[in-house]
């Protein structure tokens, strides 16, 4: 039987607000535990929340980028059940009225082309703080630090055919809420979870099958992998007649398999109901309007421009976008430089390649854009070879200086002077008369391989400094003078 | 002054005493400390004194004092309710749960009142959680009635109340989420105002159910309430529901003029199941207002006997999840030797609480099951609506309406006790007032059999002031907020 597989996601973003949703706690990554946690935090007896307006100017940014509705009026519900991690007993979430509703995000596939995802909603909550297994002998340890952490949770329709689109929504997604600047989106430290649902049914069928729930998948690759194996598990159970059970599961990385954690049928009754001490969110148009206009170019209009103010191709534009670093790096780099395309390939070429080499992100990149602009406008001026500049590069990764000071101190100029590079062009005839006259009994084929032997010399007496294209050019001349 | 003396005194008198010198904050704090250590064997109103504190506070004040600094409340001790949090004194709220709980803050109240010069003498017994109308479900035990030590003194400010009767403290302050400060009142002969939802800042008082729970004063009269009201008032960026309304002062505003007065009279509350004395004290009472230029009008609150169903839906609701964090995991009690995560929240939430907390939780919990929010939580949200709408409409044509406070006088203990519903109709007069959210006052109505009876006032929103000087005119004419009880039979 050949299956479709159809999904929605559900992403838990960490909204990078400087405290926390309802608490003046901070929210920083990484303290000793319960260090950042209050007595809101705590759940402590009369302790009131009272809200972040950034975490709500945060949460309709993302709205306004993705075109959609924005929840006039949105409440918050108290969403029970009993867990050690989650101080009051209850998470506050938003149920019945989220404060983003239906949109649409056009995610942006390899091939250049656009995928439209539906946005269901998207509500502010609370996260909850961390139980730690396997510090203490027998007991549980309790960590509130992220406890009140806001977060924007990114419900999607299901419109996803492969484990493909799904990654390609959350890079995406990723790229665009770094953009907003309303998460950093670390899915190592959590910023960005992915709860999957998966179901298949048989291909050509409108019904849904029934579906599992993957929870709490925290990488790019994890969540392609989680997917074809849950596809392989429910695809073996319906092949052989079985029925698939509703339920959630786990993503087993190590054994790459997933299990179950919780079967839907004993699931908590969540008994949502409005959260009494927070007053409703009323949003206004002039509200939206003021948002609307503090959004940032977004990585759609981004792409569009980048080819049409810098000649890229989609492919190069599709690789510069998403990280927001790298495109205002190629920005300052093609405008310094005058030369976009060059400096497109630079980045994508070797810098790209040193920085995965180094394990190091854009921001921590050795090489500001004005010195990157430096080696590009050497090459496109012709003072630099490729192979010079490639010399230059290692040495700016060095951080020896700016070009034009690696270029005087390892004497790296390129020779264009035409009648320098005559003499040498001469000297080397005059030495040669043998090849010079294979040269000229030979046919035009054999006659380019031949040439490589004059070029040769002359490089290795220029110390690989002659501009190649003019020797070249001279060379052949030269050569046809002789027959 | 001879110690007594000051025993039942009004907020005002005491305040006039400490301006004249003729006594220091000092010796009331000692005096009232003594008061408290005579008779609370007795009556069980206070759980934590706290006497060492209380006269540092008390030097402190008449240090200002002689500096010629006054504050609204400079000098004057009081006690707090067990319900709001209190910086290094425990705060029980009547439970076991929290029979050793310190909290590290302060609640907005009693900062507010802290700086205004009150001297905190203790804190006051209560239902636990604030679930009773007799203080019987105090993990404390029962708190008596100062008018007769066989009664109680109504709840869930039952230790509150029975504290300024039996003249521990002039003033002290109280939570009512159904009647719980009015309730109280009325059976202990004293005035209690519940303010409008959002006066006060509800920071730091453990919570009931958010949507209804109100801070405020119990204290002999309507003058010393309009003296509380404005140094426990005003918005609180700490508690979103507090309300961003200017306070007046509402001792300075307060006076006698209530000719032309309109007050309703709702059909719904004197008809044929009230009490027929109650109905007496009340109807003199307001004969008095009447005389003193007041018009009464019979008004209409047609959904009023949807009131309890629709409170005993909501109030629980809220509170099964508010009493949610109460799981042993964290702080308050915890059951001995857990075998496991289950084990522990079982054993030490069913030790932890009574029985009537127990049984609000599981109605609540029920009334937001999937399959019920519909039924019974959303229904009762659309019935509180309807019943505010009663009232907005009533004040089209009145300015304030009156009713009982209660249906009866203080009963025997146990007199209620097997019978929750029984119990829940103790506050059928007082519980609509605070699904709508409005200001409700209770004040001195006169006797039945040697007990008192109050009379209801009830207010448009954030208007206090109008009830304050309605009961202050009450009490301008009548003197039944003056009589105090003889506290015979007491042990000590």
């Amino acid at each position: 039987m050949s299956w479709e597989i159809v999904m929605g996601l559900e992403v838990h973003l960490q909204l990078a607000t400087q405290s926390k949703i309802f608490s003046g706690s901070s929210t920083q990554f990484g303290a000793a535990p319960n260090q950042q946690a209050d007595a809101v935090d705590l759940g402590m007896p009369g302790m009131l929340p009272v809200l972040n307006e950034e975490a709500v100017r945060y949460a309709v940014k993302f709205g306004l980028s993705i075109g959609a509705r924005i929840g006039k009026r949105s409440v918050f519900d108290r969403k029970n059940y009993f867990y050690p991690d989650l101080p009051k007993g209850y998470q506050v979430s938003q149920f019945f009225s989220p404060i983003v509703c239906e949109g649409v995000f056009d995610v942006p596939l390899e091939d250049g082309s656009l995928y439209p995802i539906r946005i269901t909603r998207a509500h502010l909550e609370e996260d909850a703080g961390k139980s730690v297994h396997d510090i203490f002998n027998h007991e549980t340890g309790i960590d509130l630090n992220r406890a009140g952490t806001p977060l924007l949770e990114i419900v999607t329709e299901p419109d996803f055919r492969s484990a493909e689109q799904a990654v390609a929504y959350l890079k995406a997604l990723h790229s665009l809420v770094t953009y907003l600047g309303i998460s950093d989106g670390n899915m190592a430290e959590g910023s960005m979870r992915c709860d999957i649902n998966i179901s298949l049914r048989e291909k050509g069928s409108r019904e849904l099958g029934t579906r599992t729930e993957i929870k709490n998948v925290n990488s790019f690759r994890f969540v392609e992998r989680a997917i074809h194996c849950e596809y392989e598990r429910q695809a073996d159970i319906l092949d052989t007649g079985g029925r698939i059970t509703q339920e959630t599961r786990l993503f087993d990385a190590e054994q790459n398999t997933t299990r179950s954690m919780r079967s839907k049928e004993v699931a908590n009754d969540y008994r949502y109901f409005p959260e009494p001490d927070l007053l409703p969110i009323v949003i206004d148009e002039s509200y939206i309007d003021t948002v609307r206009q503090s959004l940032p170019e977004l990585p759609a209009a981004k792409r569009a421009r980048f080819v049409a103010e810098y000649d890229l191709t989609e492919y190069d534009t599709n690789l510069l976008v998403p990280n927001h670093g790298v495109a205002d790096y190629f920005e300052a780099v093609a405008k310094s430089s005058g030369a976009p395309k060059l400096a497109a390939n630079w980045i994508l070429g070797d810098l790209s390649a040193a920085l995965n080499r180094s394990e190091l992100s854009i921001d921590a990149n050795p090489i500001s854009a004005e010195r990157l602009a430096g080696l590009v406008s050497r090459i496109s001026d012709g003072t630099l070879s490729s192979k010079l500049a490639k010399q230059v590069f290692e040495a700016l990764w060095n951080e020896e200086g700016d070009t034009d000071e690696i270029i005087a101190a390892r004497g790296l100029k390129q020779v264009s002077d035409s009648g320098a590079l005559e003499a040498m062009v001469d000297e080397v005839i005059a030495n040669n008369p043998d090849q010079v006259a294979q040269y000229i009994a030979a046919d035009e084929a054999k006659r380019k391989k031949l040439s490589g032997f004059f070029v040769g010399q002359i490089m290795k007496a220029s110390k690989g400094q002659a501009n190649p294209q003019m020797l070249n050019e001279l060379l052949l001349k030269k050569l046809e003078d002789q027959s | 002054m001879t110690k007594d003396s000051v025993f039942g005194m009004s907020v005002s008198a005491i305040q006039t005493m400490l301006r004249e010198r003729s006594v220091s904050s000092v010796e009331l704090t000692e005096t009232f400390l003594e008061r408290i250590a005579a008779t609370n064997e007795s009556l069980n109103a206070v759980i934590t004194v706290c006497a060492e504190q209380a006269l540092e506070q008390a030097q402190k004040a008449d240090a200002a004092i002689s500096r010629g600094e006054y504050q609204s409340l400079t000098g004057i001790p009081i006690l707090h309710k067990d319900i709001f949090c209190t910086q290094g004194v425990r705060t029980t709220c009547g439970s076991k749960m929290l029979e050793d709980f310190v909290p590290a803050y302060d609640a907005t109240v009693v900062t507010k009142m802290k700086a205004q010069g009150a001297i905190m003498l203790g804190k006051c017994n209560m239902d636990e959680f604030a679930m009773g109308s007799s203080n019987e479900t105090s993990y404390f035990g029962t708190v008596k009635n100062p008018w007769n030590l066989d009664c109680v003194p109504g709840g869930s400010s039952g230790g509150s109340a029975a504290a300024v009767a039996a003249g521990m403290a002039p003033l002290v302050t109280g939570t009512d989420t159904g009647g719980s400060i009015r309730q109280p009142a009325s059976l202990c002969g004293l005035t209690g105002l519940k303010p409008t939802y959002g006066r006060v800042s509800r920071l730091g008082i453990i919570a009931f159910a958010s949507s209804l729970d109100q801070a405020g004063p119990i204290a002999h009269t309507a003058e010393d309430c309009a003296i509380a009201l404005s140094a426990m008032s005003g918005i609180d960026p700490g508690d979103s529901t507090s309300a961003d309304i200017p306070v007046p002062d509402f001792h300075s505003a307060l006076n006698t003029q209530i000719d032309g007065l309109r007050i309703g009279l709702p059909r719904e509350y004197f008809n044929e199941s009230l009490d027929d004395a109650v109905r007496d004290r009340v109807m003199a009472a307001l004969a008095e207002l009447e005389k003193a230029g007041a018009i009464l009008v019979d008004i209409d609150l047609p959904h009023s006997h949807y009131a309890i169903a629709t409170y005993y839906v909501i109030a629980p609701a809220e509170a099964s999840a508010n009493l949610a964090r109460y799981d042993g995991v964290r702080f308050g009690y915890r059951c001995k030797t857990a075998s496991d995560l289950e084990d522990l929240y079982l054993r030490s939430r069913s030790e932890g609480f009574g029985e009537e907390v127990q049984r609000r939780i599981l109605v609540g919990t029920y009334a937001l099951s999937a399959g019920f929010y519909d039924a019974y939580f959303n229904k009762a949200q659309q019935v509180r609506r309807v019943i505010t709408d009663d009232f907005h409409r009533a004040f089209e044509q009145v300015d304030i309406i009156a009713g009982p406070s209660a249906p009866g006088v203080a009963f025997p203990f146990g007199a209620k006790q097997v019978d929750p519903v029984a119990m829940y109709m103790e506050d059928i007069y007082t519980l609509a007032v605070n699904l709508a959210g409005l200001p409700g006052l209770s004040a001195p109505a006169g006797f039945i059999d040697g007990m008192p009876v109050g009379i209801q006032l009830i207010g448009k929103p954030f208007d206090e002031q109008i009830i304050l000087n309605t009961a202050h005119r009450l009490q301008t004419d009548t003197d039944f907020h003056m009589a105090r009880p003889t506290l015979q039979g007491l042990t000590s």
